[in-house]
């Protein structure tokens, strides 16, 4: 199979999705992060001057906009950039788009694909370094997509955009450079399908967006203990794979979950409960979390570090959990 | 408009018999903006409503049995008992979805325009909104894109502000709002707006038709201010109605409470329109009476069906969370 990087092979799912349906309409435009691979993105605003638009500095607005446009039939995809931003755009996103199919009593679809980057991009402090996704997991009738890898970026906005249901496409800007197969063939991959992206005999690692790669990594260092390690990707919150992640947590009896959201009511905490109640008798150690630490982002270079699901604090829970 | 009064009025009665809970918002004293509004519009075009919809969707059509179940929570409700009273939404007649947040709507029926303008159907968006909308920060950043984009969406403020005062004296009522004319608002995003007299029907039909036909043409956005007068029953959240209204008060007001006599006789825009086709030779007391006649019996057979309408299987409120 082919090597992509993780950019190239999210261009080229932008760049299909709109040559395949035209009501595909993208709102805003850093779908490739402000990096120099944004000159890419130059390529399809020229291609579709009339589907790609570029809305003023009016996250409420633009994604409501969006919003009502999916209820008259079209399939905008609306960028927020960085993930705090939709902060901005709350009262549309949770209190209108997430509700309208449930409270018109399934009458009104609002297929609309909301994409943002989340996390920590080093530097961004409390205001650019949101990961919004658990507080977006609260709010039923929205899909939480988190592609980790350059075929599930691909595959899965794929995806996201044949859904009838609003989605959050929650990207990681760190994940923009990584390389990875991604097959020549169109694929659409599935919601609600987990990927096992290490096979390992001691212990479960679930994890979500970067933190995959970086559990990788570890998992790398620590096949040098002799821990062997297995990665268990959910790929989407919204719906999840839940069978798949438990049959690897009552193979191995141990699991860390590492994800970027604050610890506190995060998408670990959730998947820790869940686990929990689930199989508790089959753990043979307590179930650990690595999550950001409950307090702002801050911007100092090694506080930033402190508080992030970090490399070392990774290892440290993985080791304390099969000890 | 007298199937809307005599909607209301009766969705009262069933308030006030516990027949529902929660609290809502009836269109009385708005009729003559509502129905003229949305007799404007084309059979395919897109209406956007607030928590104060009935009188949106009933002069729409829509079924008053199942209106009135929607709001009881019932199983034949349009909205299956999901939305209530604050979200009545009837997607077949191009109501695709009714915010109880008062600007949401906003952005939500400027992006219906935009994708009508986008697909080329040539359907207009009419969003309808109350004054206080104009307070919320969705309301401007809307009004700025839809002119931005020239998109086919016709912006009616029902300006239902609480003081009869100020319409008496010729202007606006917008306590709240610093923007004064509300008019001033669309004017600074350079949307064509006009400020009319909410309670004359045929200035409404006028304008509101106008407009359409503007927007649907290609030229952007525009925007109606129409003056309504609160009704004396909706001080609260909690509506009481002062006198059951009968046909005949347009001419005689006065078995009419002291507190409500100015009301009828000034400022309800069903009598004004009563009174203009007794004046006009459109009708005589006699016709008005036998349809108010019937319309009444057509809001009790509404009532008997939503009664009678069984409430959701419990299970119920887990459907519809997705749509595939």
């Amino acid at each position: 199979m082919r090597e992509l990087a993780y950019y190239e092979a999210k261009f080229e799912a932008l760049r299909e999705v709109l040559a395949a349906d035209e009501r595909v309409h993208l709102i805003g435009g850093t779908f490739l992060s402000l990096s120099p691979h944004r000159k890419l993105f130059q390529e399809i605003a020229e291609r579709y001057p009339d589907r790609v638009a570029a809305p003023p500095i009016s996250e409420l607005a633009f994604s409501g906009l969006a919003t009502g446009a999916a209820m008259a039939g079209l399939r905008p995809i609306v960028d927020f950039s960085t993930g705090s931003f939709i902060f901005e755009a709350w009262p549309q996103v949770v209190n209108e788009a997430a509700n309208a199919f449930y409270m018109s009593g399934g009458q009104t679809r609002a297929p609309v694909v909301f994409h943002l980057f989340h996390g920590l991009r080093g530097g961004g402090a409390a205001q650019h370094s949101a990961s919004p996704q658990a507080m977006l997991w609260n709010c039923p009738g929205l899909e939480i997509v988190l592609p980790a890898s350059p075929r599930d970026v691909k595959g899965l906005l794929k995806t996201a955009v044949q859904s009838d249901n609003p989605t959050l496409f929650v990207d990681h800007v760190q994940l923009l450079e990584t390389r990875g197969p991604v097959p020549e063939k169109d694929e659409a991959i599935p919601f609600g399908v987990a990927d096992v992206k290490r096979r390992g005999a001691d212990i479960t690692v679930i994890a979500t967006s970067y933190m995959v790669q970086r559990s990788l990594a570890v998992a790398e260092r620590l096949a040098g203990e002799g821990i062997d390690v297995e990665i268990v990707d959910p790929r989407t919150l919204v719906p999840l794979d839940f069978p798949t992640l438990m049959a690897s947590v009552e193979k191995t009896g141990r699991v860390v979950i590492v994800d970027e959201t604050h610890q506190s009511c995060g998408v670990a905490a959730e998947l820790a409960a869940r686990i929990a109640e689930a199989g508790f008798d089959r753990l043979k150690a307590p179930l650990r979390r690595v999550a950001t630490l409950d307090v702002p982002v801050p911007y100092s270079e090694p506080l930033e570090d402190f508080i992030a699901p970090s490399e070392t604090r990774i290892a440290e829970a993985v080791r304390a959990a099969v000890r | 408009m007298l199937l809307i009064r005599h909607f209301e009025e009766r969705l009262i009665a069933l308030h006030d018999d516990g027949a529902f809970r929660g609290h809502y918002h009836a269109y009385i004293g708005q009729e003559a903006t509502g129905v003229p509004a949305l007799c404007s519009l084309a059979a395919d075009d897109y209406i956007f409503t607030t928590h104060r919809n009935h009188g949106h969707l009933l002069a729409r059509g829509a079924d008053p049995g199942r209106l009135f179940a929607e709001i009881l929570g019932r199983r034949d409700g349009y909205n299956k008992g999901k939305g209530g009273s604050f979200h009545s939404a009837a997607a077949a007649l191009g109501f695709l979805h009714t915010s109880g947040v008062v600007a949401g709507i906003l952005p939500l029926a400027t992006g219906a325009a935009y994708a009508s303008k986008a697909l080329k159907n040539r359907r207009v968006t009419l969003c309808c909104f109350g004054d206080g909308a104009l307070e919320e920060g969705a309301a401007p950043e809307a009004l700025n894109l839809a002119s931005l984009w020239k998109l086919p969406v016709l912006f009616l403020c029902e300006n239902n502000g609480k003081y009869g005062a100020g319409r008496a004296s010729g202007s606006s009522q917008s306590a709240s709002m610093a923007a004064y004319p509300l008019t001033d608002l669309p004017r600074a995003y350079k949307i064509p707006a006009r400020e009319i007299d909410g309670a004359d029907a045929n200035a409404v039909y006028a304008t509101v038709s106008e407009a359409v036909e503007e927007v649907r043409g290609g030229a952007g956005p525009r925007f109606i201010e129409a003056q309504t007068v609160r009704w004396p029953g909706s001080e609260t959240n909690w509506p009481t109605v002062p006198a059951p209204t009968n046909v005949s008060l347009a001419w005689d007001v006065n078995f009419v409470p002291d507190n409500a006599r100015e009301w009828y006789r000034l400022s309800d825009p069903l009598l004004i329109f009563i009174r203009e086709l007794i004046e006009g030779r459109h009708a005589t007391r006699e016709e008005i009476a036998r349809l108010e006649h019937e319309v009444k019996d057509q809001i009790e057979a509404a009532a008997r069906f939503a009664l009678a309408s069984p409430y959701p299987d419990p299970e119920e409120a887990l459907k519809d969370v997705f749509a595939s």
